[in-house]
């Protein structure tokens, strides 16, 4: 018998009163221990996704059941076996790590002896047990996320939604944050459900991606399936001597198909496999110098593009009145 | 109680008071204000004492209830104010992904709003005993009278939360202090009822329940154990304590639109 999803989604729909339909009709089904990317341009309708699954807004339409348990029916059951972090590092500037923590413990009902342990814990595992006693108001955005992201782990759960977890953070605190959730995935067998809207954040760290695009789920599949779905990549070679063209362009002939290059190089559409290393050593047995060469693998954005017709840069759609209210600013 | 019922009030609880204490600005203003706007008072119509059937010696103990109710007035704002923000940054949100039940929540702000309005109502006591009011219910009198600053700090609480949880904003919350102002001012607060010449004040006065949780408060003050007054005074604290509650729970379930 084949195991539920962690998450599935059956035509989910969220129209808000007065305002569009953030949400139009989504299937989705990720299976446990996975890391899903949900990708789209800002009010494209993730948050408001994320909102129905985690329970905090009803759906209007279709079903969604997450860790085996329906999110309109069965709330408190599928908030047991979640944890989220939710847009906006939704914390106190008053308190401090710590004191986030030991409400968090004990919201969740922790016994007040193992309350202080967990916390300790989960503060050490990111990074945070230096700054504990310090007020939230003092944090780096960065520390802000982590801390974020400890409390989303309090209570140990099974799948995790992290909305845009990275939006605004330096690079040096977005990789850890990327090493964190690839760690509880991958180590404890956490499902990950993330929504960004940064191409390389779906790329390095999504099992797989969801594209949502004006509430539609446009595309779906593993990066380099989306990728490879449309087109192959290219590899353009420019001779350090001009009149080396003609032997550049039949050496990378045996690797794929001609193709339009820059005017004084030579390209082809790669067939099966990327082999880079095996170009270079093919042009160097030919003893044929190159000024350039460079591979040109379909990202993101170019699925982005070919699924939308736009590309994702600056692609934000306003967002529903009511959205903005109940879930922040996307 | 379910002790994880109590837990939850309890964190919610000791948040509130944490986040108070942690933000003098605006912690020490609404124990200072009143003080400040009493002894103003006392200072110029302490003359009034000398009006025949005035049932004080002293202004300062007359008017010594005043500041138990614009206290909770203040903190009461502040309260709202803070659960408003809690509702515009998520926190809200972050809380109703645990376990907590609505009622923690209300219990929690509330139960930290009334340990805040009793430590208030304590520095008024200490401050009327230092000039020199002697408080003719004694020490018996004086737990009343911290009973019903902690039931009146309860209705005005939720009156806040009330308004936090239907709005969602803190300059709707701040919106609700001048209104409540008003009831204040129009009320007992400086005069006995009986002696307010302009008869619309003194109707005005009469119709106003803020009147009555003054006439309670004072009553503990300067006249001893007066049992209509007092029963008039919790009365109408709890009347205003189960309304406000009663709205700001329903508020609340429409706000934790959580399924």
């Amino acid at each position: 018998m084949a195991l539920e999803p962690a998450i599935q989604a059956d035509r989910l729909v969220k129209q808000f009163k007065k305002g569009p339909r953030a949400v139009d009709g989504i299937d989705l089904a990720v299976g446990a221990g996975e890391i899903y990317g949900f990708l789209g341009p800002n009010g494209a309708g993730k948050s408001t996704t994320v909102h129905m699954l985690t329970t905090l807004l009803p759906p209007t339409s279709g079903s969604a059941r997450v860790a085996g348990h329906d999110v309109a029916s069965e709330g408190p059951r599928v908030r047991a076996a979640i944890g989220a972090a939710l847009q906006e590092a939704a914390l106190d500037p008053l308190l401090s790590g710590r004191d986030h923590m030991r409400l968090q413990t004990a919201l969740h009902g922790m016994p007040r002896g193992d309350r202080a342990r967990r916390s300790d814990e989960l503060l050490e595992r990111v990074g945070l047990m230096g700054a504990a006693d310090r007020r939230v108001g003092t944090y780096s955005g960065g520390m802000k996320r982590r801390l974020d992201l400890a409390l989303a782990l309090v209570h140990a759960p099974r799948i995790l939604f992290l909305d845009e977890p990275t939006t605004g953070l330096d690079p040096q605190s977005r990789n850890a944050l990327w090493e964190e959730v690839a760690r509880l995935a991958k180590e404890d067998g956490v499902t990950v459900f993330l929504t960004t809207q940064y191409l390389e954040e779906a790329d390095v760290l999504a099992d797989r991606v969801g594209i949502i695009d004006h509430g539609h789920l446009v595309a779906e599949g593993t990066p380099k399936a989306l990728k490879a779905e449309i087109g192959r990549p290219t590899v353009e070679a420019v001779p350090a001597d001009p009149d080396d063209r003609l032997r550049v362009a039949a050496i990378l002939e045996r690797f794929g198909e001609p193709t339009q290059g820059a005017p004084n190089g030579v390209a082809v559409r790669l067939e099966g496999e990327i082999e880079l290393a095996g170009i270079v050593r093919a042009l160097d047995a030919e003893e044929v110098k190159v000024e350039h060469l460079q591979l040109h693998a379909p990202s993101l954005d170019d699925v982005f593009l070919a699924k939308t017709g736009h590309s994702l840069e600056g692609a934000a759609a306003p967002e529903p009145e009511r959205e903005r209210e109940a879930v922040g600013a996307e | 109680m379910n002790p994880l019922l109590r837990a939850q009030i309890a964190s919610i609880a000791r948040r509130q008071i944490v986040r108070t204490l942690r933000q003098p600005a605006s912690a020490i203003p609404p124990i200072l204000f009143p003080l400040a706007l009493m002894l103003v008072n006392a200072g110029g119509l302490d003359s009034a004492t000398s009006l025949p059937g005035f049932p004080a010696d002293s202004f300062y103990a007359f008017a010594l209830a005043v500041p138990f109710i614009q206290g909770a007035l203040f903190s009461t704002v502040n309260a709202g104010t803070d659960l408003a923000r809690d509702i515009q940054n998520g926190f809200l949100n972050r809380l109703a992904l645990t376990p907590m039940r609505g009622v923690a929540l209300l219990a929690g702000l509330l139960a930290g709003v009334v340990a805040l309005g009793v430590a208030q109502a304590v520095v008024y006591v200490v401050a009327g005993l230092a000039v020199g009011v002697d408080i003719q219910s004694g020490a018996a009198g004086v737990a009343v009278l911290l009973l019903l600053s902690a039931l009146i700090s309860l209705g005005f609480g939720a009156l806040g939360a009330m308004m936090a949880l239907r709005t969602g904003s803190g300059e709707a919350v701040q919106g609700l202090f001048p209104a409540l102002f008003v009831f204040l001012f129009i009320s007992s607060m400086n005069m006995p009822r009986n002696l307010i010449e302009i008869e619309w004040f003194r109707i005005a006065a009469t119709v106003n329940p803020v009147s009555y949780l003054i006439e309670g408060v004072r009553s503990l003050v300067i006249t001893g154990w007066d049992g209509e007054t007092l029963a008039l005074a919790f009365g109408i604290a709890f009347a205003l304590a189960v309304i406000a509650l009663g709205l700001a729970a329903h508020a609340l379930g429409g706000r934790m639109e959580r399924t």
